[in-house]
């Protein structure tokens, strides 16, 4: 292919995998602190999408504004989700609070049937946005160029909160050993609930960038990225920020090139995320940058 | 007489009480009431092969899906005529000699759930060194792969179009056999001290390593037992309804089957039984909700999707208030009826002496 | 008179976590038909050194010989299956289970029906069933649980809950026996009932028996012969005497226990 088109497919990749690493973080995050898998945090990705969505069309929002409406909206939406959902079954056996995310998942999905329906609604996008410019022969949209900053600045922030913060601080200590930083006199349940407050802005903030760059939302949307965000996230190393950005990064990569230089494959796009779930599981089950637990009897 | 000649007569008596129910309702019931209970048998053997790997041996798995896929598709394209197979397959033909294969309809379901078991070995081998939710997570991938890859064989699958027009053998009698071939086998097998050690795998792996269990045997044996009746639940469903398209075959069927086995109460086989009655026909009783209601002269809209959020709704809450289901992990059995009270527990140690 | 075979024989057995050195050459060799023990201060590495044996440790370096056979590095499923039984040291029961199903599972690993054979219910599976409920049942009036067969595991109380996890290494016919702090909880007229009880299925099952015990009373009252553990170093082995008065074991661990010991 020629190199133009190359360029072109790897800011494709880079878009898409950045969306994809802010996902996988709100997954690593509440998996290192609760050893639980979010399977509901795909759909406060969708919800980012549809509160811009409603606060531009029904709010009459300034874009923002709408912005940071829904994502204090999608934050809001998460903690109470984990109030509501996993709170009650901290004790419980853990696949119980697996399996209430699963039905809060569905829960919310088809609630969004009930509420929004089921038709596509195309979101309003600032016109400077995706006015495409060209670079030689590359045809790019700014679009392309805002969601790796956007991220690379949400990121930046993150990490700052995660290790020059208490409440940073206190997540790590979760992670390491909830009991004893309980006895410590932290308030665990309040940073948990901040944990889940992080992680679902970030995915909101997804959602938003997901929904200008494929501009048509649907209750559904937050299905498949959010498995393959959650396989990067294991991909990356489950438990590690970085770990999450690097294998969203790589999905991204993987899936675009893939299809890129092998047409023939587009059909199976969809499994590439679930044969490298796969493969990283039986080679290296820690995931890149993760690290290993001792069985102790 | 004995305990199990007792049991042997009392079984025999309640198989022919369903015999008698079934030939009653055949005669009696319309279509939807019927379809209504061939539903249930299916969703129960579904139910039974999911508890078995999950209820009774712990490991969960999500990959169900994948294996009913397999087997509703093995069997299908076994028991269509060479004809309509001719015509159906539109997007690419049938390759040689699926076009031209023909078999009855007990060895094409027999087949899917054999075929399905086969693919479960291969899966359980890399995957079933993980434990919880990764174990959880690898399954659904695999089923997801599955779903993806018949898609994709247009040659053998017709692609996303699916199949239509599956002749519908798959009627009372042949699916409350195949519900009683499943419940005996598991029932033998969980009531053997195999089945104990199942539940030893369940309750403390390292334990049971300890103890001498292959315990990675064991669960592949489980894994592949249960895939093999998810193929056999599939088979049936797809000549019940007699069309099946890989979209059929997404995360939800598994979701769906989750909560009956959990609703009826993980390691309980009665439960499983009870969880498919119950959540069947909650199921098809929501549909109203999504219909229009009429009341005298006004009509109340239906709402679409609201039948899947009461359903989401319900999983919670049962999992928050009553994890173990209708059943727990009891049984009912004929002891339940004939037992002569238990030894009361005014043990307040229960101790006793070493000898 | 001649020493008896060595059942057990580890090789300058280690185990390494990382930088930590958990057990660091530990060598021993088990007279068979002893009981005998092993002990130190909490976290010497005692279960560390149980966890190799039974294969649920790879050690580092080292080899593990049993019944004259290399032993390293087996899985802990054909550990067993070898002779070598355990009990843990925070009971490891299957919960959900009754007392008798409990000791039925232990009796799995000397089966010979196939599974395939359950569903077909052949009448040899069947008599095996009916021999494995029985020889369980057996094992549970020797520790004194027969009463409480159809009860759930997790009812009973602590001491019997040991004495069911007892029943159950013994289900499995070892040769070997490894108890971890059996004694644990336990006041002292159950741990002298433990003690005779010891002596009893050792007797009993022609079983060698290696514990782990804090206990003093019942270390020096059934072992034969002693080693002792510190920071992953063995330093010193000898008779209950010769460990009692060795300097390096008073200083390290034995200390205040030993004053109580002598003021009894």
């Amino acid at each position: 292919m020629s190199g133009s088109m190359f360029i072109q497919h790897l800011f494709n990749a880079i878009t898409l995998g950045s969306l994809y690493g802010l996902i996988a973080i709100g997954y690593t995050m509440v998996y290192g602190i609760l050893r639980l898998i979010n399977f509901a945090h795909g759909e406060i990705f969708m919800l980012g999408a549809y509160l811009v969505f409603y606060a531009i069309t029904l709010l009459n929002l300034p874009w923002g504004l709408a912005v940071v409406v829904a994502i204090l909206g999608s934050s809001l939406c998460g903690i109470f989700v984990d109030k509501v959902a996993y709170k009650p079954l901290r004790d419980a056996p853990r696949i119980s609070a697996l399996i209430s995310a699963i039905g809060v998942s569905f829960l919310i999905q088809n609630l969004s049937i009930v509420i929004f329906t089921g038709i596509p609604r195309p979101v309003a996008r600032p016109d400077w946005l995706v006015k495409v410019f060209k670079i030689g022969n590359v045809r790019i949209l700014p679009l392309a160029i805002v969601v790796p900053i956007v991220t690379v600045l949400l990121v930046l922030g993150l990490l700052w909160i995660v290790y020059r913060t208490k409440p940073g601080l206190a997540m790590r200590a979760i992670s390491k050993d909830i009991e004893t930083t309980r006895l410590m006199g932290v308030s665990v349940n309040k940073i948990i609930a901040f944990t889940f407050g992080i992680g679902s802005a970030l995915a909101a903030a997804s959602g938003i960038m997901w929904a200008l760059r494929y501009p048509q939302i649907h209750p559904f949307m937050g299905l498949v990225p959010g498995l393959k965000a959650f396989i990067a996230a294991v991909f990356g190393g489950i438990g590690s920020i970085q770990g999450a950005m690097i294998g969203g990064m790589l999905l991204g990569l993987i899936e675009i090139m893939a299809v890129a230089f092998f047409p023939h494959l587009s059909g199976y796009r969809d499994a590439f995320a679930f044969v490298l779930l796969i493969v990283i599981l039986l080679l290296k089950p820690t995931g890149l940058m993760g690290e290993k637990l001792e069985d102790k009897i | 007489m004995n305990t199990r000649t007792r049991n042997f007569i009392l079984n025999c008596l309640l198989i022919a009480a369903l015999g008698a129910f079934l030939y009653w309702a055949q005669n009696t019931l319309d279509g939807y009431k019927i379809q209504v209970l061939n539903l249930i048998a299916v969703n129960a053997i579904l139910a039974l092969s999911l508890n078995l790997i999950y209820g009774f041996t712990g490991m969960f798995s999500l990959g169900h899906a994948g294996f009913m896929a397999i087997g509703a598709y093995v069997c299908s394209i076994l028991i269509l005529s060479p004809a309509q197979k001719e015509a159906m397959w539109i997007l690419e033909p049938l390759i040689w000699p699926l076009s031209v294969i023909k078999a009855p309809f007990f060895v094409a379901v027999l087949s899917g759930g054999l075929i399905a078991a086969f693919f479960a070995l291969l899966i359980a081998i890399p995957v079933l060194r993980l434990g919880g939710d990764y174990l959880g997570i690898a399954t659904l991938g695999f089923a997801e792969i599955i779903r993806v890859v018949l898609t994709n064989l247009s040659f053998i699958t017709n692609g996303a179009l699916g199949i239509k027009g599956i002749p519908p053998y798959a009627n009372i009698w042949w699916n409350y056999a195949w519900l009683l071939l499943t419940l005996f086998f598991i029932i033998r097998l969980v009531n053997s001290n195999f089945g104990n050690v199942l539940k030893a795998i369940r309750d403390d792996e390292i334990a049971a390593k300890n103890m001498g269990i292959n315990t990675f045997f064991y669960r592949v044996l489980a894994f592949t037992i249960g895939a093999f009746f998810a193929g056999v639940g599939g088979a049936l469903m797809g000549s019940l309804i007699t069309t099946i398209d890989p979209r059929m075959f997404m995360f939800v069927l598994t979701f769906n089957i989750l909560m009956i086995a959990v609703a009826g109460g993980l390691g309980s086989i009665t439960g499983s039984i009870i969880g498919s009655i119950v959540i069947t026909i909650l199921l098809e009783w929501l549909r109203f909700v999504e219909n229009p209601l009429v009341i005298g002269s006004f009509e109340i809209p239906g709402i679409p999707g609201m039948r899947m959020v009461i359903f989401s709704l319900a999983l919670i809450l049962i999992i928050l208030f009553r994890r173990e289901g209708i059943m727990g992990m009891r049984e009912i059995t004929w002891d339940t009826f004939f037992s002569r009270g238990r030894r009361s527990p005014e043990h307040e140690e229960k101790g006793g002496k070493m000898k | 008179m001649t020493t008896p075979a060595s059942i057990l024989r580890t090789e300058n057995l280690t185990m390494r976590f990382g930088g930590l050195t958990a057990v660091g050459n530990f060598s021993i060799d088990v007279p068979q038909g002893k009981i005998v023990g092993l002990i130190g201060p909490n976290g010497a590495g005692k279960t560390t050194v149980f966890n190799m044996i039974t294969g649920f440790y790879r050690p580092t370096e080292g080899r593990i010989f049993f019944d004259g056979q290399d032993i390293t590095g087996f899985q802990p499923h054909m550990v067993c299956r070898s002779g070598i039984s355990r009990t843990f040291q925070n009971i490891r029961l299957f919960t959900n289970e009754t007392v008798l199903e409990n000791v039925m599972i232990g009796c799995h690993v000397r089966r010979k029906s196939k599974w395939w054979m359950a569903p077909l219910g052949l009448p040899s599976f069947r008599a095996e069933e009916e021999a494995i409920r029985e020889k369980s049942m057996d094992l549970l009036k020797s520790v004194g649980l027969e009463d409480f067969a159809d009860e759930p595991s997790a009812s009973l109380s602590y001491g019997a809950q040991r004495r069911l996890e007892i029943a159950r290494a013994l289900a499995t016919d070892p040769k070997f026996l490894l108890l971890d702090e059996p004694a644990a909880g336990m006041n002292p007229q159950e741990s002298q009932e433990l003690m005779s009880f010891i002596r009893n299925i050792q007797k009993r099952f022609n079983l060698t028996i290696l514990l782990i015990e804090h206990d003093m009373k019942v270390v020096m009252g059934v072992c034969e012969y002693i080693w002792v553990l510190d920071y992953g170093v063995k330093i010193a082995e000898g008779n209950p005497d010769a460990i009692q008065s060795d300097q390096k074991v008073i200083v390290a661990y034995l200390g205040e226990e030993y004053v109580k010991y002598v003021e009894n």
